[in-house]
């Protein structure tokens, strides 16, 4: 490890000094960790801005169904004829809104940049241990980002079966229209998202493995890295499973197999698939898409429990708890597909197995939950926006999470699947709280990556405004749900039964237009304080990681000179014995002081 | 349309205007902390607010209740297996509620309570094994609980057997209809397949077999009829692509996927007139219908045809994403009694062209 580290500097040495970097290498084709965070940030923002004005949109369509919008007109074209969204392309809008959230924003927007900034600066690297792999991984993130957004533009429109592209909805272009061109490039552009997706996992891995400086051993490491890690480790089980299942899709669609198809008759003919079965597609899409709940709410966790400590001012409780639940809940998630399975005809017995694995999912996140109140216990809480959003994550997580336990147990399940239940428990506790960690990660870190501050005042009215909004969308949304009216369907009004749900959709729909316009708020908050916000002093929130060791302008490979050496676990605040109610992990031990999480 | 549209240029005002606030009040305060870090002001106000969104989150928990309370599916199951699925329903609502009102108290409380101040010192507190083994084994026993409750009532209701003396009744997806068959007198649906489809002049819309004899008597209809009290097992299939056959009221949804056959078996319980008599149902279609007469005025005013009133019918309804039309692919279920079906399905035709034998 030493050898490693010692190594490691001279070439920091070599970068800070000689090279000569030109606006190419410097901002686009980087391979500096810092500047690719700063580029997957920016373009999950872009790609955020899309998929939730998306959202808007068709949430619009639900509060006043079949009318029209000249805003519809401007933004949808020939999607919304005179104005009036179409049915299918309202299936369309949905599935890029949740593609585009789940994988572009999530994934790549929240653990693409977090992965990239803090793994090297928090463990004590110079950079990643492959830069170069590094940048291709952003660049494939940025081709795939291209390559949805354009499927939006081609005949036929979109992918519109679902985020989950079951098919054979999505496998026949007679079936809908965006099953076409639009189809094929999603299945484009998300196997080149998974392949950089790998290659992202496997640079973190790798770095936290082998480059973390001297005395950084794996129980001192903050729970941000611990959660980034386990999070890269379940990319890499489970991303290569939905390659396969969408290279199987797409010899289904233009080689004529019949992996996921059998038996089908449409537009009056009889096709020639044979043996086929779209429950095997069930199966190897749930195998990724569950995990991938984690992969998106465990960077969110690991963020937060960073920002909470340090907020508090107080270490976090229960450290080894927090690594054992993260450490259990990856496990869980690679055993739990089958949730979403349970009335997809899949053998009951198997539905008895998912719901025993899937409620034991319960427990690490009850643990997570209390801790994170604990912590807040006899704190003394610093409510930057950052504390505010961790602390309204902690919120939706345990009201999220708490629903699951309906739709984890297959027999409450069949009445509630597919329903806006589900819409609404999804949504707070991946949805909102995923985003409310990226927030609170870009409110706390901001000034490590642009050395400046954001406006604070803005923060706290973002804040409010998104918790109230964020409430106001989902929680009525439970009513809806569990009086049975289905998810994704364009206009619940061919439904006399559900007439009485018109209100609630009214509500719905115009919590969200706030909550959506006040990110505006953040959204120039963020811009402008890349150029004109406060300047940043080296460590703003007085927190006890190594990246606020390293100067406020950026250097390659971090430490102007040697790594610096760590000697104690990151969460030593308000420790007895100490004058400042912080002790980062670079002071040495005091002679007979103890290492009290041990 | 401007309407939506109004409030959403106004939105986006008042969006400007508190951003322009926030400049000024940014601007006069610039001299005493710029630091954009949080001060004791920010903490005791933040804190306080953190109380305002516990209560927030109590108030919008009971308004929610109290205005749309009695729109979720709880407590009135048409069928057998549905009322142990209230039950499980209702013993899991409970807990949760319980447990979100303390955890949610506790951490705004909290976040209220131990909001920042100067000089303070926070406790030093990284550690306790015996609390961390309570909340362990607290949701332990409470999920064991609940799993085992589950499991129990899941295995019952997937069970799907011949005891009992069912009909069996094949329901057909397509984009974007239902069709029901029923097995008639032998209770053995006829072979069939996609490939034996014919939309000709003698029609086989289903894919029957012609040639199988168990398939002569089945029975192919538009509308779903079930009589009360009789086990019914449901066989599904589907033409084209995932369709879901979803009956809320009897607590009942399978997937019919192209290639194979789902099945589930319910027992229904209540006729759809003992159902319409109900006092909830009855509440839902006056409150209905109130809706429906209100925008019959404006749809008279404008020249065009009213709404026809809403009666209350069970429905069966497609609950997986299948195309274009997918939110309109829907048939009634109509459950009477013995005598009333057998009077139905004696007018009916069969499949090799006789009448429906008793």
């Amino acid at each position: 490890m030493s050898a490693t580290a010692a190594h490691a500097g001279d070439h920091g040495h070599d970068h800070g000094h000689h090279h000569k970097e030109t606006f190419i290498t410097k901002y686009i084709f980087s391979q500096d960790h810092k500047m690719i965070a700063k580029q997957y940030l920016i373009t999950g923002i872009i790609m955020g801005v899309i998929g939730i004005g998306m959202s808007l949109l068709f949430r619009m369509q639900l509060a006043w169904p079949k009318e029209s919008f000249t805003i519809f007109e401007i933004f949808l074209g020939n999607w919304a004829p005179e104005g009036v969204m179409s049915a299918d392309k309202y299936l369309a809008l949905v599935t890029i809104h949740g593609t585009i959230m789940v994988f572009f924003v999530l994934t790549a927007g929240l653990s693409g940049t977090f992965s990239n900034l803090l793994i090297p600066l928090q463990i004590g690297a110079r950079d990643m241990a492959s830069g170069f792999l590094n940048m291709v991984s952003y660049w494939l993130f940025f081709l795939s980002s291209v390559i949805m957004i354009s499927s939006l533009f081609v005949e036929g429109g979109s992918a519109s079966s679902g985020w989950t592209v079951y098919p054979p909805l999505s496998a026949l272009p007679e079936a809908i229209p965006g099953s076409g061109l639009g189809m094929t490039l999603w299945l484009v552009s998300m196997a080149i998202f998974i392949a950089s997706s790998l290659l992202g996992s496997l640079n973190y891995i790798v770095t936290v493995i082998n480059l973390r400086t001297k005395g950084m051993s794996m129980t001192r490491l903050p729970l941000t890295i611990w959660a980034f890690f386990v999070t890269a480790i379940i990319g890499v089980v489970s991303f290569p499973v939905l390659l396969s299942a969408a290279l199987l899709l797409i010899f289904d669609r233009s080689f004529g197999t019949s992996f996921y198809l059998s038996d089908i008759f449409i537009q009056g003919e009889a096709l020639h698939y044979q043996g086929g079965s779209p429950v095997l597609f069930e199966h190897l899409f749930w195998f990724l898409g569950h995990p991938e709940v984690y992969i998106v709410l465990l960077p969110a966790l690991g963020i937060t429990s960073e920002i909470i400590a340090t907020n508090s001012r107080k270490p976090i409780f229960g450290y080894r708890a927090m690594v054992a639940s993260i450490l259990a809940i990856a496990f869980l998630s690679t055993i739990v597909w089958g949730h979403h399975m349970f009335i997809s005809g899949m053998n009951p017995f198997l539905g008895s197995v998912f719901t025993f694995t899937t409620l034991l999912i319960a427990i690490p996140s009850a643990v997570k939950a209390f801790n994170y109140i604990t912590t807040l216990w006899k704190g003394n809480l610093q409510m930057n926006p950052a504390m505010l959003f961790s602390i309204g994550l902690v919120s939706t997580f345990i009201t999220g999470g708490l629903t699951g336990i309906i739709l984890g147990d297959s027999t409450l399940d069949i009445n509630v699947h597919d329903t806006y239940f589900v819409v609404a428990h999804f949504h707070l506790v991946m949805g909102i709280s995923a985003l409310y960690g990226l927030f609170a990660g870009v409110y706390h870190w901001f000034p490590k990556m642009f050395g400046r501050m954001m406006n604070k005042n803005l923060g706290y009215i973002h804040f409010w405004v998104t918790a109230v909004c964020a409430y106001g969308v989902f929680f009525p949304m439970h009513f809806i749900g569990m009086a049975g009216l289905p998810r994704r369907y364009y206009t619940n009004s061919e439904f006399p039964l559900f007439d009485d749900l018109a209100d609630v959709n009214v509500v719905i729909t115009m919590f969200a237009i706030i909550g959506g316009a006040f990110q505006l708020v953040f959204l120039y908050n963020f811009f402008s304080s890349i150029f004109y916000g406060k300047k940043a002093t080296q460590n703003p929130w007085r927190a006890n990681t190594l990246e606020w060791t390293t100067p406020v302008e950026h250097m390659h490979g971090n430490w102007p000179g040697e790594i610096p050496h760590v000697h104690r676990w990151a969460y030593d605040y308000s420790k007895p014995g100490h004058d400042e109610d912080f002790v980062p992990q670079t002071v040495p031990m005091k002679e007979g002081e103890e290492e009290l999480h041990h | 349309m401007t309407t939506g549209l109004l409030t959403f240029i106004v939105l986006i005002l008042i969006a400007i205007a508190i951003w322009q606030l926030t400049k000024i009040f940014d601007l006069s305060q610039a001299k005493a902390d710029n630091t954009q870090i949080a001060n004791d002001k920010d903490n005791n106000v933040n804190g306080y607010l953190m109380m305002g969104f516990l209560m927030f989150i109590y108030i919008i928990t009971i308004i929610s209740f109290w205005k749309w309370g009695d729109l979720p599916l709880i407590g009135n199951a048409a069928s057998e297996h549905g009322s142990s699925v209230d039950t499980l329903m209702i013993i899991s609502m409970v807990l949760i509620f319980f447990v979100q009102t303390v955890t949610q108290a506790l951490l705004h409380y909290f976040a209220y309570k131990y909001r920042g101040k100067k000089g303070r010192k926070a406790l030093y507190y990284a550690d306790n094994d015996k609390l961390e083994f309570i909340w362990t084994i607290i949701p332990v026993i409470t999920l064991a609980g609940l799993i085992l409750y589950g499991l129990f009532t899941w295995n019952e209701i997937m069970d799907v057997n011949m005891d009992d003396d069912p009909i069996v009744v094949e329901l057909y997806a397509q984009q974007f209809n239902w069709k029901a068959r029923y097995a008639g007198e032998d209770n053995v649906l006829g072979k069939a397949n996609v490939r034996l489809i014919d939309l000709g002049e003698n029609p086989n819309i289903l894919g029957l077999d012609r040639e199988d004899a168990y398939a002569q008597d089945d029975v192919i209809v538009q509308e779903l009829h079930l009589p009360v009290n009789r086990k019914v097992v449901f066989k599904m299939r589907s033409q084209d692509v995932l369709h879901s056959a979803y009956m809320p009221h009897f607590r009942m949804q399978m997937n019919c996927v192209p290639g194979m056959i789902t099945e589930f078996a319910m027992t229904p319980t209540m006729t759809t007139q003992e159902m319409r008599e109900t006092q909830k149902i009855q509440k839902k279609v006056s409150r209905i219908n109130a809706l429906r007469a209100a925008k019959s005025e404006t749809l008279i005013a404008k020249g065009e045809d009213p709404l026809e009133p809403y009666e209350f019918n069970y429905l069966l309804l497609c609950n997986k994403i299948c195309g274009e039309s997918h939110y309109n692919m829907q048939i009634n279920v109509i459950v009477e009694s013995q005598e009333d079906f057998d009077k139905w399905m004696a007018e009916q035709e069969t499949f090799g062209k006789g009448k429906v034998k008793k």
